[in-house]
């Protein structure tokens, strides 16, 4: 993958962050995420089509995604909520979308609706044939990763296609 | 002034809501959706409309092309996290009046409604 794509989120995370929760993010040492290595515990999960495709998993530990969700909310809300599946959504929809405006290529790419999954023990695998970048990222509130698993789309006949990730609980 | 939200997360519906209030708009109608909204947006009759764009069943952008159609001066503000120019450039073409980048503060928005309004007003 390269690089030029990881830059993207590590500033929309953080300015995402920043901005609607007044929560700093501390970004480690990105990595490439093995094909079976388990996210955490509440995973939001949005697809990229056009000049890149993709997914984009932003996984938090569980006690992280509850206080984050409380600071977004202004409400402790329980992982059954709708409205805390909601907020998961709405984050990692902002930070994909806050991202893409920032890809090196400036082209056109579309983002899914989110989707999320609440439950520890699960995984995102992503295509086989695109490598999934790991970004750890450390809060007051705990911690939580996102998986960067894009490739640049070289065929435009695939460019309206989303390209879905499979999950494994 | 009545407002109408459109957004399919009610996490930034509430978000919008609150700033509305704050600045004393407190008639509010909310939708999920591009064609939610085109089903309450006759009966409600709003002054202004806060949009997003990704949605499911009809995005914004669609919604706002089909309400242009039939209304044209109602103002509209798209509210969305798509931040490319052409994106914006496409908005505005399609007939909204504003646009609004998330992730936002309180007072961008509140700044976003008050140019888009004062903007109406001064014809």
């Amino acid at each position: 993958m390269n690089p030029n794509y990881i830059a993207p989120f590590v500033a929309s995370i953080k300015n995402v962050f920043s901005t609607m929760l007044q929560l700093e993010v501390n970004v480690g040492e990105p990595k490439l995420k093995s094909a079976s290595e388990p996210t955490h515990d509440v995973s939001g999960i949005i697809a990229m089509s056009g000049e890149v495709e993709g997914t984009i998993t932003l996984s938090f530990e569980l006690n992280a995604a509850t206080a984050i969700v409380a600071l977004f909310c202004g409400d402790k809300l329980d992982p059954s909520s709708p409205d805390y599946v909601d907020a998961v959504g709405e984050l990692v929809n902002m930070v994909s979308g806050g991202a893409k405006a920032k890809f090196p290529q400036g082209g056109s790419v579309s983002i899914s609706c989110p989707s999320v999954i609440v439950g520890a023990g699960h995984t995102v695998q992503t295509r086989s044939d695109t490598p999934c970048v790991l970004i750890p990222c450390t809060t007051d509130c705990g911690e939580l990763t996102i998986e960067v698993a894009i490739r640049e789309n070289t065929t435009q006949s695939s460019s309206e296609t989303a390209s879905g990730a499979s999950v494994n609980v | 002034m009545r407002v109408m939200l459109i957004d399919d997360s009610k996490t930034m519906r509430n978000i919008q809501k609150s700033v509305l209030r704050q600045l004393g708009h407190t008639e509010i109608e909310e939708a999920c959706d591009g064609q939610d909204a085109l089903s309450k947006i006759g009966s409600f009759a709003p002054d202004l409309v806060l949009v997003d764009w990704n949605m499911p069943n009809m995005d914004g952008l669609t919604f706002v092309k089909t309400y242009r159609k039939a209304n044209k001066t109602t103002p509209l503000i798209m509210v969305t996290t798509e931040a490319e120019k052409a994106r914006v450039i496409e908005a505005i073409k399609a007939g909204v009046n504003n646009y609004v980048v998330k992730p936002f503060t309180p007072d961008l928005l509140g700044q976003r409604i008050d140019e888009t309004m004062a903007k109406l007003a001064a014809g």
